[in-house]
């Protein structure tokens, strides 16, 4: 996996589990990788791993049983929370990038459906 | 957290120079520790001190609180920055020897290694490339199941195919129980397995600090670091 050396790499590892959580790819209840399975697949230190672990713990994302394994906490109404923070997330930049070209609000929301139309069909 | 690694104002000086210039630093047990810093900035002088090749001039150096000597060479597996294989011997027969000297060699895990680096028990040492030797070494000194590991520039002589198969053998053998010190000037293909990192500089501590910490409030790498803390020395 490629991550960024200019920000600290258990933040990453934190945002990666957490989409993954947010598309359903982790499910609701399903055991995370161990640490060291995890470490070895990214190579990274295993010490960063067990933080992002902890990190996710104390946000409430995962729960460790203690000689089971860490798994996914929560239920379908904070995965679907999840979810809509990272498609506000994703507006977001879309918006700023738009008013940085000088679009206003309509046109903004008008090349956005515009757009989404084209990919359905 | 226990430190495996405790050292104190410690100072080395050789005849009308000083090496290393009170020095203060420790490393917890199960972190790996980045030593970094120019040539000639006392890393390597720093390394052999803890091997127990080398005595301090002055203060204090605890590894798994003994002085450095017989009973720490025991716990402590040292790769040394320049080849220490003799090139009449196999690399089999490199693994005998070691097995002889340190009871912690696994020969088990030796075969695993050498069979990852792509090494085989009949090879010669002198028939090896430089970074054929080099992964050589650094199967024999993962093989023990030793408490310190202390690494003088393990990925000198190695193509980044080598690199990835060495950082790959280096996390699968990291258990929470070592602690690992590397020096290196490759800083960017290795600075996200650091936990901690120490910045030498004319035998003194420029800086030292978490390697995530730093990152965080630096918002720069560890090699971006580098570049700031040396200046116009060039990480290579």
């Amino acid at each position: 996996m490629e991550f960024d050396d200019r920000a600290p790499i258990y933040t990453q590892i934190m945002d990666l589990i957490k989409r993954q959580i947010a598309v359903g790819e982790l499910k609701v209840g399903q055991q995370l990788p161990s640490v060291r399975d995890l470490a070895q697949q990214v190579v990274v230190n295993p010490n960063t791993v067990q933080k992002a672990y902890l990190e996710l713990e104390r946000e409430g994302y995962v729960a460790t049983q203690r000689g089971m394994g860490t798994f996914v906490s929560g239920d379908r109404g904070t995965v679907d929370l999840m979810r809509q923070g990272l498609a506000r997330d994703i507006v977001a930049t879309y918006v700023a990038g738009m008013r940085s070209l000088g679009y206003g609000p309509e046109e903004v929301a008008a090349m956005a459906a515009e757009t989404a139309r084209k990919e359905k069909k | 957290m226990s430190m495996l690694v405790e050292i104190s104002s410690l100072t080395k000086r050789y005849i009308g120079t000083s090496a290393l210039s009170d020095i203060t630093l420790e490393v917890p047990e199960g972190h790996i520790m980045g030593l970094l810093g120019p040539n000639g900035s006392g890393k390597t002088t720093l390394m052999k001190i803890l091997a127990g090749l080398v005595s301090p001039t002055s203060g204090s150096v605890l590894v798994d609180g003994m002085v450095p000597g017989v009973r720490t060479k025991a716990i402590v597996s040292f790769l040394p920055d320049v080849n220490h294989l003799d090139r009449w011997m196999s690399v089999g027969e490199a693994g005998d020897f070691y097995a002889d000297f340190y009871h912690d060699f696994d020969r088990k895990r030796f075969e695993e290694l050498l069979a990852i680096m792509r090494l085989t028990a009949g090879q010669k040492i002198g028939s090896l490339s430089r970074g054929m030797v080099e992964k050589a070494r650094l199967s024999l000194v993962f093989s023990r199941r030793a408490r310190l590991y202390i690494l003088d520039e393990p990925f000198g002589g190695l193509d980044p195919l080598a690199r990835t198969q060495v950082l790959d053998a280096l996390v699968a053998n990291f258990r929470a129980d070592c602690s690992m010190i590397l020096s290196t000037q490759m800083v960017a293909d290795v600075e996200r397995f650091f936990d901690d990192v120490v910045f030498l500089d004319n035998g003194r501590v420029v800086l030292a600090g978490e390697a995530e910490d730093l990152r965080t409030r630096r918002g720069a790498s560890i090699e971006d670091i580098y570049r700031e803390v040396y200046g116009h020395v060039e990480a290579r």
